[in-house]
C-alpha cells in the first residue's frame, strides 16, 4: 500500500525557503567558476534572489496554517517574521559589498552562508514541531559560527567564532534536552499537541519543572539575555562588522520568533513556571546590558551590551503575553523590527568608516566627525536617537508599545525597571554624540565611498523616521499577524 | 516499588566494586619497573609523545567522510520502503541527493579532497 504523498499546494507553501535553498546551492557553484574579480557580482545576485523572495512574501504571504503533517505553520506570524528576516539579509547584503573588499574576504561562500542562516531562520518562525524549530534553529547556528570566523587571519574573530561556536553547541544540547523531557511527558512533539496534553499536568511536576528551566536556558543563549550573554561582547566585536549587524537584528529576532512560538503556543499551560524566569532575565538583560554598555571604548563592544539590553526589552512583550496574549506579542514583534534598522544602521554607520585596512571602532576615532562628515553624524544621531527611544523615531514607538503592553498585563515594576534602563542607555548613547560634536578629532576619520552602503544606510534612515512618524501601518500588520497564531 | 530491586542491584554492583579495588589495593604487591608503568605494557616500545599537533586536512577528512556516511545510512530506509514510498517518495530522495552532489562538487573543487 503506498503512503500518500504531501500535497503540492502544502509543499508550494514553502516556496520562499525553498527558492532561498536553491539559490544558495546555485551560489555555491557559480562561486566555483567565477574569478576572483567577479565575486561581487555573487553578492548581487544574492541581493537580487532577497529582493525578489521578499516581494513574494510580502505580496502573497503564504497562510495555508498548518502544513505538512503540521510540521510548519504558514501563518500570519510566520509570514511577518519572514519578512523581517529578509529585509535583514537584504540590507547585510548591501552593506557587506563593499566591506568585505576592504577586509578582504570577498568570497562566494558568504553569500551562500547568508541565505542558508535566512532559510533556518524561516523555518524556525514557521515551526510548528520541535523538531522542524530544533532544525531551523541549527542551521541558523550553524551558518553564523561560521559567519562570524570568517576572517580567518584575525585572530579576535577565530576568537569569536569559536566561543560562539563552543558556547552554542553546548546550549543547543540543553534545549535539546529540554525538548526530549517534554516528549517525554507529553509524547509528541507538536506544538499544538504538547500544549493539549500539559494542560492536564500540574505545574509542580517535577520533571515539567526541570524542562521549562532547560528550555528557557537554551532560548536564552540564543537570544543572548543574561545571565548567558558571556559570548556576546567578544563574538560581536570580533565578527565581520556586517555579520555582528545581521546578528544582532535577524538572529536575535529568530531566536525571539522560535521562543515566542514555543513558550506562547506549547508551553503555555505552565506559564506559571517560565514567567517568573523571563521576567528575570528581562529585567536583569536591561539592568546589566545597559550599566555595562556605560564603561566600554569600543564602540562595536558598546553596541554589543546595549544589543543585550534590547532583547530585554523584546522579552518584556513575552512576559506580558502571559496575561495579555494579543497586547504582549505585539510589542515583543514590533520591538524587533524598529530595532532592526537602528541597530544595523549603527553598525553600517561603523562599516562607513571602515577602509582598506584601518578599521575604526574605538568611540574616540568619532571625535570631530560633526565637521569632517556632518551628514554621517546627522545620521548616527537619528539612529542613537532611536536604539534610546527617543521621539520622533522609530525606538520611541517600540519601546512604547512594549511598556503599554507590561502595564496593560501588569507587570508596572518591570515596565519601571524598562524606563530606568532605558534613561541609563540614553547617557552612554550621548556620550558617543558627545564625542563626535564637542571633541577635536585625533585621526581624521576618512568615510567609504560605497553606492550599496549608502542605499542600505539610506533606507534604514528613512524606515526608522517613517516608522517614528506613521507607526500605525506596521503596528496593525503586526496585530493582525499576531491573532493568526495558533 | 517496582523499582526497587533495580536500585539493590546498582548499589549491590558499586558495593562489590569497591570491595575488589580496595581489597587488591590492600593486599597487592606493588614493585613499579619501568617497563610496567609504560601505558602498554606489551607491544612496541614507545616511539614518541602522543600528544601532538594534528595536521588540520584530518578532520576535513574525517567531516566529508560523516557527510556521505550519513547520506548512505539515509538510503537504506528509503530502499525498504522504496515500493510504498512512491514517485513522491523517489523524488524527496533526489532532491536529498542532488544537496549532497553540490556539497560533494563543492568540496572538490575547493580541493578538500586532494592530499599534498
Amino acid at each position: 500500500m503506498a503512503i500518500p504523498a504531501p500535497p503540492l499546494s502544502e509543499v508550494l507553501a514553502l516556496w520562499p525557503e525553498i527558492l532561498l535553498s536553491v539559490a544558495a546551492c546555485a551560489l555555491l557553484i557559480f562561486d566555483l567558476l567565477t574569478s576572483r574579480e567577479r565575486k561581487a557580482a555573487i553578492g548581487w545576485w544574492c541581493f537580487g534572489v532577497l529582493v525578489l523572495t521578499l516581494v513574494g512574501t510580502f505580496l502573497h504571504p503564504p497562510q495555508a496554517g498548518s502544513i505538512l503533517s503540521g510540521m510548519f505553520l504558514a501563518d500570519g506570524y510566520a509570514a511577518f517574521f519572514k519578512v523581517l528576516f529578509l529585509i535583514a539579509a537584504a540590507l547585510t547584503v548591501l552593506i557587506s559589498l563593499r566591506y568585505l573588499d576592504d577586509e578582504g574576504i570577498q568570497r562566494g561562500e558568504y553569500y551562500a552562508l547568508l541565505l542558508f542562516a535566512t532559510v533556518g531562520m524561516m523555518f524556525l518562525a514557521g515551526g510548528g514541531d520541535f523538531i522542524s524549530i530544533y532544525l531551523g534553529l541549527e542551521l541558523m547556528s550553524l551558518s553564523t559560527y561560521v559567519l562570524v570566523g570568517f576572517i580567518r587571519r584575525d585572530d579576535a574573530s577565530t576568537e569569536g567564532a569559536v566561543k560562539y561556536f563552543l558556547m552554542g553547541a553546548f546550549t543547543s544540547g540543553i534545549l535539546l534536552y529540554g525538548l526530549a523531557l517534554l516528549y517525554g511527558l507529553t509524547g509528541s512533539t507538536n506544538l499544538a499537541a504538547v500544549a493539549q496534553s500539559l494542560a492536564g499536568l500540574s505545574p509542580d511536576n517535577p520533571a515539567l519543572v526541570l524542562a521549562t528551566i532547560l528550555v528557557v536556558v537554551g532560548f536564552g543563549f540564543k537570544i543572548a539575555a543574561v545571565p548567558f550573554h558571556m559570548w556576546v561582547p567578544d563574538t560581536y566585536e570580533g565578527a565581520p562588522t556586517s555579520i555582528t549587524a545581521f546578528m544582532s537584528s535577524a538572529v536575535k529576532a529568530a531566536a525571539l520568533a522560535g521562543l515566542a512560538r514555543v513558550f506562547i503556543v506549547a508551553l503555555f499551560p505552565s506559564a506559571e513556571i517560565w514567567e517568573v524566569l523571563w521576567w528575570i532575565l528581562a529585567a536583569l538583560s536591561m539592568i546589566l546590558g545597559n550599566v555595562v554598555a556605560i564603561a566600554q571604548t569600543s564602540l562595536k563592544r558598546m553596541l554589543a551590551y546595549s544589543s543585550i539590553s534590547h532583547a530585554g526589552y523584546a522579552l518584556i512583550g513575552v512576559v506580558a503575553a502571559t496575561q495579555a496574549r494579543e497586547v504582549g506579542l505585539t510589542g515583543a514583534l514590533f520591538y524587533m523590527f524598529v530595532y532592526l534598522f537602528a541597530t544595523m544602521g549603527t553598525f553600517g554607520m561603523v562599516i562607513l568608516l571602515t577602509h582598506q585596512g584601518f578599521r575604526s571602532d574605538k568611540i574616540a576615532d568619532f571625535a570631530g566627525l560633526s565637521r569632517s562628515a556632518p551628514l554621517a553624524a546627522f545620521i548616527y544621531i537619528i539612529f542613537f536617537l532611536s536604539l534610546a527611544g527617543i521621539p520622533p523615531t522609530a525606538g520611541f514607538v517600540g519601546k512604547l508599545v512594549v511598556f503599554r503592553a507590561a502595564i496593560e498585563a501588569g507587570y508596572i515594576v518591570l515596565a519601571v525597571i524598562g524606563v530606568a534602563t532605558s534613561a541609563i542607555a540614553a547617557y552612554y548613547y550621548f556620550m558617543v554624540i558627545k564625542t563626535m560634536f564637542m571633541e577635536e578629532a585625533v585621526v581624521q576619520p576618512q568615510l567609504s565611498s560605497s553606492r550599496p552602503l549608502a542605499i542600505g544606510l539610506g533606507i534604514m534612515v528613512i524606515a526608522t523616521v517613517l516608522l517614528g512618524l506613521f507607526p500605525a501601518v506596521v503596528l496593525d500588520a503586526v496585530t493582525e499577524s499576531v491573532k493568526l497564531l495558533q | 516499588m517496582n523499582m526497587l530491586p533495580l536500585l539493590i542491584t546498582f548499589v549491590l554492583a558499586g558495593l562489590v566494586c569497591a570491595l575488589m579495588l580496595s581489597l587488591s589495593r590492600l593486599f597487592g604487591p606493588r614493585r613499579p619497573t619501568p617497563v610496567k608503568s609504560e601505558p602498554f605494557e606489551c607491544g612496541m616500545d614507545q616511539m614518541e609523545q602522543p600528544r601532538r599537533q594534528f595536521s588540520v586536512k584530518f578532520s576535513v577528512v574525517a567531516m566529508l567522510f560523516i557527510v556521505f556516511d550519513i547520506e548512505v545510512a539515509f538510503l537504506y530506509p528509503w530502499a525498504v520502503m522504496f515500493r510504498r514510498l512512491d514517485v513522491a517518495g523517489f523524488l524527496a530522495v533526489l532532491v536529498f541527493l542532488g544537496l549532497l552532489t553540490v556539497a560533494f562538487v563543492y568540496a572538490w573543487r575547493r580541493g578538500a579532497l586532494e592530499w599534498n
